[in-house]
């Protein structure tokens, strides 16, 4: 089951003028400028179908930036970030990308600074609520109902038992989890859904454990 | 946990419950928490709604200017002359649709369970209010209720226009609206669901068609329409009217429908109403481009 709270239906309070295009088009920003976790300079984002269409009438534009400077959907500013982006000098291209998609409302996004970049792929499915469907070229499958961390780290022997190790000392249990390499000995990605939000406490000490690249989380 | 209407309505059956209590109890038992804790988040999106309802009016405007004003023409219109259709039903109109004006100013709105159908649920509730006197638990609860329909179109079909068309968001949300306004009446679960079942089979087939691609031009007005049949249902189903086809099956119908309809129904403004020549008129002069 897709939703599982009465306040994804009821909810969420939101900054109109739409749910899905103007809501949950921030919370994909916030989930790239977090799973980031730097400040983007430059963003190139490429949106699909109802989102392509559509998107500057239902501000799917400023709701995005909005959520790449950190807003959550209930944030007055959100209405303003097309200005704010240009005032920090994060610059910003859209692309109305007519490429087939699984689902109408997809956004792709593509940010960056000196040190790296990242790239990632959203869907808002309704209600304000969303799904990252691929991070770095790996695809995902979050349920999006338990928090989650997403770690990049470089596929060497020991690097998951370092994690998983941290996770048990501090008594936080695994629901779920799945790994996925590009290649032998290349990048990989961990993804760990766990039972309880996470401290930063907890994130820091396992972005510092062997073999680890970048390291976000998904509070559900 | 219930995954249909029919489960909901039994479990309240079963265990003597209102439904409204079955969908607290789910919500306590999911998020592992207290009922204080789940009573307070829904009283802060009952705040949202109250105050989207007391700017709408006092009137307020679109940056377009294609929407607002229309909730305090009718509040006027209310006062000075003698309604048609009563100042109930004229009032859950101008209360849906000054929720929808706020949202399309950009202003603060609860999504219900979208923000182009946000009006539904608040525009019914805040006027049956009226003719009622709800407790302020009594309102909370009718958004638990109103939340748990939704809940199971959500999960078995969908609630937003660009994958299901205008019937899976103020559809939607005009049945949720009926099913919470039989149980604040005292009407039976059972009654609920038929007249969440009656809203949704009238709304079956409604495109998602928004002019300039704006949550406006139809939006508002359907909110209107989907408060409105909200309470004719409820008024239907608490005189005993019941739907001849099962509540999930209209929702399996609308699930269909809405996977038959084109994407030009389903908001990308590119079909019905946005394809007129009005609609693409005002679309030209708001982005100042031709199409």
């Amino acid at each position: 089951m897709k939703y599982k709270s009465v306040f994804d239906i009821i909810g969420p309070v939101m900054i109109g003028p739409s749910s899905s295009h103007t809501a949950g088009a921030a919370r994909i920003g916030k989930a790239a400028r977090n799973l980031f976790g730097q400040e983007p300079k430059w963003a190139k984002i490429h949106l699909y179908e109802s989102f392509a269409k559509t998107y500057k009438g239902h501000g799917t534009d400023f709701a995005l930036v909005g959520g790449l400077l950190g807003y959550e959907a209930d944030d007055k500013r959100i209405s303003q970030s097309l200005a704010t982006a240009k005032e920090l000098n994060l610059d910003i291209e859209f692309i109305e990308d007519s490429a087939a998609v699984d689902h109408p409302n997809t956004a792709r996004l593509i940010i960056g600074n000196e040190t790296g970049s990242l790239e990632l792929v959203g869907i808002s499915i309704g209600g304000g609520k969303v799904e990252i469907t691929e991070l770095n070229g790996f695809e995902l499958r979050l349920s999006g109902n338990h928090p989650a961390i997403l770690i990049m780290h470089n596929d060497r022997f020991g690097a998951i038992a370092s994690v998983t190790r941290i996770l048990a000392k501090h008594e936080i249990n695994i629901g779920h989890m799945e790994v996925n390499r590009k290649d032998v000995g290349k990048e990989a990605l961990m993804v760990i859904e766990v039972d309880q939000n996470l401290e930063d406490t907890i994130l820091k000490e396992l972005n510092s454990a062997d073999h680890i690249i970048q390291i976000a989380k998904i509070d559900s | 946990m219930f995954r249909t209407v029919k489960e909901l309505v039994e479990i309240a059956e079963t265990e003597e419950i209102q439904l409204s209590e079955v969908m607290i109890r789910q919500e306590m038992d999911v998020k592992d928490t207290t009922r204080e804790v789940v009573y307070e988040e829904m009283e802060k999106n009952l705040q949202v709604m109250e105050k989207a309802i007391e700017d709408a009016l006092q009137g307020v405007q679109s940056v377009t200017g294609l929407t607002g004003g229309d909730a305090v023409l009718i509040q006027k219109y209310m006062k000075e002359k003698k309604p048609l259709s009563g100042n109930l039903m004229l009032d859950a109109v101008s209360k849906a649709m000054g929720t929808n004006e706020v949202n399309a100013a950009m202003g603060t709105i609860c999504a219900t369970p979208t923000a182009g159908s946000a009006g539904c649920v608040p525009g019914a509730l805040f006027a049956v209010k009226e003719q009622l006197n709800p407790t302020r638990e009594q309102m909370i609860r009718f958004l638990f209720t109103a939340g748990a329909f939704g809940f199971v179109v959500a999960n078995n079909a969908f609630i937003s226009g660009a994958a299901g068309g205008c019937q899976a968001e103020v559809g939607s949300a005009g049945a949720m609206a009926s099913a919470a306004i039989v149980e604040m009446a005292g009407g039976t679960p059972q009654q609920s669901a038929d007249a969440f079942a009656i809203t949704l089979k009238n709304m079956l087939g409604l495109v998602c068609d928004p002019v300039a691609g704006l949550v406006e031009v139809p939006c508002v007005k359907r909110n209107a329409a989907g408060s409105s049949l909200a309470i004719v249902s409820a008024d239907m189903a608490l005189a005993g009217v019941t739907s001849r086809i099962p509540c999930d099956e209209v929702i399996g119908a609308m699930y269909r429908i809405g996977k038959q309809m084109p994407s030009s129904l389903r908001e990308t403004g590119e079909g019905g109403l946005a394809d007129t020549p009005t609609g693409r008129l005002l679309k030209e002069k708001i982005f100042g481009m031709s199409v």
